[in-house]
């Protein structure tokens, strides 16, 4: 920040300040004191910082001076007007409009929400609608094909320990991820394939401040003649900026997934603007994890994966909501609490829990 | 995986990387730190202490008087410490905890005073340290470290263990030199280009084991069974165990590990135990092959016996419990009974022990799904499974073995035996997977030549023997050789030795796609809109339910009281409402959208519905000054099923007096529900005033109300709405209160009047409904106001009152109901 506007900044604050206690203000003896205050020559402290002009580089003095100057006329003429108002009226706030009392509140109706995850889910879906994506959606009760098997997880293989599987009987599952869509979208239709799947996934998690046996998950996938690599990182990294701000940046992680290959975690860095204008940069936050979709997987699908090749990406709109919304604890999702679920209403008068229900 | 940066550095001597960075590096190679931990953590504060002068304790028999140096680190010098250790002595070097310290168990050392003799700290044994089992004496520090070093610094823990991420397809990862691997060498660019290990795969030079000689021993080989100076070794299942190594050392003392060996390990996480375990622990370590140490004399015959269990043979594994094994599990034998669970555990009884002189020791190749079924049927996991279940270098057991027998002569002394015996069913033939740079640019969307591609996968330890036409034959190491075995497998290496990050981002043009977007989630958005506008907030609520409000069970549930898949939406968000309850929120307007479960045929997967529920307690407004303040009631519930007719869809159905229990479940009040029925008579919504027993609610709540509906799926298109004319002439309103019996629904009256009005009857509708004084008891005046209105003509009087007057004569015929007066 230059000192230009450090300056301008500080007149701007002064103006501000100073209208408002002429507005306050309920004699006209008070109004001489604030002329003072405000606009005398010598301790007035808008002249005040007129005299510091001279601290700045000679390039910046002419808009300051301006402003100063600007600042001035404005204080200037509210004292002469608040002068007259006080002089014709003494000041008091009548009862308008024949006796009604104006100032009561007015009637509302009661506020109503998304849930906080369904807005994030709202927002993802409106990103990937715009880069030509639909949306699918498959049974939360499943087979060990589609869960696993299909996925190119062999139930013999470390890879499905990861996945805590809450069973149903005859080896029927809730689905651990929205994954089995892939495969039962492909199974339906034909190349290509632009798809995202929202939808209720389940895990053998007990519940913490970061996991819920039950949570959202969005799923998606691009399947296609000549989709590469650059595709996935393109259309991945235009998707976060889109989401966490232009200034974002996108990193690409090698990792495992059975189902892609290559596969990647993909982790942002956002840049935040604090309300005093400085910049920040947050750490790197791992928020999908995302590949290239395994041949196995086109193959299961009864796709030509010779011809075909696609991407393929997984993330919890849960934990982006709790980022996104400063929440501590995943597990208010669930418990539902009116005064946690009315603030995001968008209503900024509903932000502040105490207010009466 | 714990990896101790030091041994990373022994591995790799041109490491310049600090830990820090290592673990950077490491996350951009797919295997990220999730935390950098100082080795000696537990030991701050803690010093080498020397003592210089012991005495008896002049009121305790068993306890010394020490004057101990501590270097810098004391107050006064020398310090007095009272001990009642058996093995202190003058000139001796232990750990030393001043006033102040906390031991790793938790104990802060105070200032004592012991039977009347004051002590200013305390001298420490190795369990008291939490380094090792011995609480016998104290530890005695070897290599001369000065008074008043630190601890950690004295014990070679002056080092940072790393917490490594391993996904399941790298066990090549779970070991140092595995991790080792991955580092790049020094001034490289540590995200793009791979590790420059010069040497071929396999035979990198590995840090010098003190006082090793080398040991080269031959190898006899057969397919089946190998004997050799009394000992034979012999695999019966080659389709479980494609090689089984065995090597005799003789004459061994087993005693505790020297420093470097007991202080590597515990650098790495691991507790020393006696030099032969300690010796094989090393080597899982450092070079992920797992091997086991046993005692040979108590293996009888000498023999080992590769081989299927036979159902229900018992074994007292080395943790002490006793097993049962299974025809599907492999077992190391002796020449009759079990001796060791393959690639799992060993079994106490020919366990190294103290007195244990000759040792077999085990290096061998287990088929990972066997070890895997083995293990998680017995409900363990070791090192040693788990490693081989995500598979161990078949190309590095040799190496693995003769550095294992080397340890355990430098430290136990003793005599190898030259042959080494090598029973070798399934000899590693080495991997080659083929690559053609076409395919690498159709996946990776970069083009890149057979030299480039050479240049990026001979680091990691692939090397492409040659060409046919465009196809490079490329040959896996053997540390590889489980998770790369396709041509896809070979470009993820690529696109990882390249770097992600160089890929360029540039958003190509896309097609779209074949398939339509799900009418069910617009149906759902459009439902959200029309209820949030409603003033409801959205929950979300899990489908887990008690087991009498649910059809499908759980096997393995993570609650057992929520032990089955809900059939309702209601009484999950009733639950929510008594979370409220108990907050003291008494204005509570939920909806929540989500799945109910229903038992599927024989064979087939649950039947699953997707429904939409809501509750409604309290203020129907908020409050206002103007107004008198309702409660939410029964009318809001039917108003909210009228809504939802056209909101969900549900053009044909229609709304009809009565909640069925089976589908509410008994939780409605009879006489204050409703129910909904599609176009097919099929029950498909229901709501009503929620009974007082079912939601626990405090004295001050309002009653509680309750909608369900199931959504159609998939949805029928929305109606198209037809443009037609607004009428050009003006309508006339008559009003009629109508006296009507209490048991006479107005529904009837309705459909009566409808029936006589006549084409010009646009609306109709209930504008009041009155009780009490000057109605007849048993009979309610209900007032109607119908509107009357034509396209062609202004309606005259006369054609209103003709209607009316029709209207009355049929109401009265029909209904016997009257006008009131």
């Amino acid at each position: 920040m230059t000192g230009n506007e450090t300056l301008i900044d500080i007149l701007k604050s002064l103006e501000a300040e100073a209208l408002q206690a002429l507005e306050a203000a309920r004699e006209p003896g008070e109004l001489e004191n604030l002329r003072i205050r405000y606009l005398g020559r010598k301790e007035g402290r808008i002249s005040g910082v007129l005299r510091r002009l001279g601290e700045l580089p000679p390039e910046d003095r002419p808009a300051a001076g301006a402003e100063a100057n600007r600042v001035k006329k404005s204080v200037q003429a509210a004292l002469e007007a608040r002068k007259k108002a006080l002089e014709e009226g003494g000041g008091e706030e009548a009862l308008e409009g024949g006796g009604l009392d104006l100032s009561l509140p007015g009637r509302r109706s009661w506020h109503g929400a998304r849930h906080p995850v369904t807005q994030v889910i709202d927002e993802i879906w409106d990103i990937f609608r715009s880069l030509g994506f639909t949306r699918a959606r498959g049974p939360e009760a499943e087979t060990e094909w589609y869960n696993f098997v299909a996925l190119n997880t062999p139930l013999d293989h470390p890879a499905a320990d990861e996945q805590d599987t809450l069973y149903l009987r005859d080896s029927f599952l809730l689905r651990t991820h929205t994954s089995p869509v892939q495969i039962r979208t492909m199974e339906r239709y034909p190349p290509p394939v632009r798809i995202i799947v929202p939808g209720m996934v389940y895990r053998r998690d007990t519940p913490d401040a970061t996991h819920t046996p039950a949570f959202q998950q969005i799923e998606g996938l691009a399947v296609d003649e000549g989709i590469t690599f650059v595709d996935f990182k393109a259309t991945l990294a235009e998707f976060a900026r889109r989401f966490w701000g232009p200034g974002t940046r996108v990193r690409f992680r090698p990792s495992f997934f059975p189902f892609t290959e290559p596969s990647a975690e993909v982790d942002v860095k956002r840049v935040i603007t604090r309300a005093d204008g400085s910049v920040t940069e947050t750490d790197w936050v791992e928020i999908m994890g995302a590949g290239m979709v395994d041949p196995a997987v086109l193959e299961n699908a009864g796709y030509d994966a010779e011809r075909y090749t696609g991407f393929a990406f997984g993330m919890g709109p849960a934990r982006i909501a709790a980022l996104k919304f400063g929440i501590p604890d995943i597990r208010a999702f669930f418990e539902n609490d009116i005064r946690f679920l009315r603030q995001f209403s968008g209503d900024p008068r509903l932000l502040n829990p105490s207010v009466s229900t | 995986m714990n990896i101790s940066y030091r041994w990373l550095q022994a591995l790799r001597p041109d490491l310049t990387l600090s830990p820090v960075e290592t673990a950077e590096v490491l996350a951009l190679r797919g295997a990220p730190v999730e935390e950098i931990l100082p080795a000696s953590s537990g030991l701050q504060g803690l010093v080498v202490g020397r003592v210089e002068e012991v005495h008896g304790h002049p009121d305790a028999d068993r306890l010394w008087v020490c004057r101990v140096d501590v270097g810098d680190a004391g107050e006064t010098k020398p310090l007095q410490v009272v001990c009642g250790a058996p093995n202190v002595r003058s000139g001796g070097l232990y750990p030393f905890a001043p006033v102040g310290a906390v031991l790793p168990g938790g104990l802060e050392v105070g200032r004592a005073s012991i039977r009347g003799v004051e002590s200013q700290g305390m001298l420490c044994s190795e369990a008291e340290l939490d380094l090792g089992p011995d609480a016998a004496g104290l530890l005695e520090l070897e290599g001369e470290p000065e008074p008043g070093t630190t601890l950690a610094r004295a014990l070679g823990l002056d080092d940072w263990l790393l917490d490594v991420e391993v996904t399941a397809n790298r066990g090549d990862l779970l070991s140092h030199l595995g991790v080792a691997r991955e580092l790049p060498p020094p001034g490289e660019d540590a995200g793009a280009r791979g590790v420059d290990v010069s040497a071929e795969p396999g035979e990198e030079p590995l840090p010098a084991i003190p006082g090793a000689t080398s040991f080269r021993p031959t190898l006899e080989t057969d397919g089946e069974e190998v004997s050799s100076e009394g000992v034979r070794i012999r695999i019966q299942d080659p389709d479980l165990c494609s090689r089984y190594l065995g090597a005799v050392i003789r004459g061994v003392t087993v005693g505790p590990s020297p420093a470097w060996l007991a202080n590597r390990l515990r650098a790495a996480g691991a507790r020393p135990i006696n030099n032969v375990v300690d010796a094989t622990n090393y080597v899982l370590l450092e070079l992920g092959q797992p091997l086991h140490a046993f005692d040979l004399d108590r293996l009888e015959e000498s023999t080992v016996v590769v081989r299927r269990a036979r159902q229900g043979e018992p074994l007292r594994t080395l943790d002490g419990e006793d097993r049962s094994l299974t025809s599907e599990m492999l077992a190391i034998c002796d020449a009759s009974r079990p001796v060791a669970i393959a690639g799992v555990m060993g079994g106490e009884d020919s366990e190294v022990s103290d007195e244990t002189t000759d040792l077999l020791l085990e290096c061998a190749l287990f088929e990972p799904k066997s070890v895997r079924a083995t293990r998680s049927a017995l409900g363990m996991s070791t090192d040693a499974s788990y490693r081989f279940e995500r598979g161990v270098d078949p190309a590095g057991m040799e190496r693995a073995l003769t550095r294992a027998v080397e340890i355990i002569q430098a430290t136990g002394g003793g005599t190898p035996e030259d042959v080494v015996l090598d029973v070798c069913p399934g000899p590693w033939q080495g991997l080659r997977v083929p690559l053609r740079p076409s395919r690498v640019e159709a996946v990776l969307g970069v083009a890149m030549g057979p030299v480039e591609l050479e240049e990026l996968l001979s680091p990691m330890g692939f090397r492409v023997l040659g060409s046919e036409g465009d196809t490079l034959d490329v040959s896996v190491p053997g540390f590889r050789s489980y998770d790369v075995r396709r041509e896809v497998d070979l470009i993820e290496e690529v696109a990882r030795s390249y770097g992600f990050d160089r890929f360029p981002e540039d958003l190509g043009a896309f097609r779209p796609g074949t398939v339509p977007d799900d009418s069910l989630f617009r149906l759902e958005d459009e439902l959200r809109d029309l209820l949030v506008g409603e003033g409801l907030l959205e929950a979300q609520v899990a489908p887990f339910a008690p087991d009498r409000e649910g059809e499908v069970a759980l096997s393995n549930p993570v609650n057992v009281e929520e032990g089955f898949l809900r059939t309702r939406l209601l009484p999950g968000l009733f639950r929510r409402a008594e979370f409220n309850f108990a907050r003291g929120i008494r204005n509570i307007r939920l909806f929540t959208l989500g799945t109910v479960f229903f038992r599927g045929a024989p064979g087939e997967l649950p039947r699953e519905e997707i429904r939409l529920g809501l509750i409604l307690t309290g203020d129907r407004h908020p409050l206002h000054w103007a107004d008198e303040s309702p409660k939410a009631d029964l009318w809001d519930v039917k108003g909210f099923l009228e809504l939802l007719l056209f909101g969900a869809r549900l053009g044909e159905a229609t709304i009809q007096e009565g909640a069925p229990k089976e589908a509410t479940g008994g939780q409605i009040v009879p006489g204050r529900g409703f129910s909904v029925t599609d176009g097919d008579g099929r029950l498909v919504g229901w709501g009503g005033e929620v009974d007082e027993g079912v939601v626990d609610a405090p004295a001050w709540a309002d009653p509680l109300f309750g909608v369900e509906l199931i959504l159609p799926d998939p949805p029928p298109a929305p109606p198209t709405p037809l443009f037609e004319e607004p009428p050009a002439f003006p309508g006339v309103d008559r009003d009629l209160a109508l006296l009507i019996p209490g048991d006479l629904p107005a529904r009837k009256v309705e459909q009566v009047i409808r029936g006589a009005a006549g084409p010009l009857l646009v609306d109709l509708l209930v504008f009041d409904l009155y009780e009490g004084k000057g109605v007849p008891t048993g009979m309610r005046s209900v007032a109607f106001r119908l509107r009357y209105q034509s396209r062609e003509r202004t309606l005259t009087d006369r054609a209103v009152d003709d209607s009316v007057v029709a209207v009355m004569d049929r109401l009265r015929e029909e209904l016997g109901v009257k006008p009131r007066e």
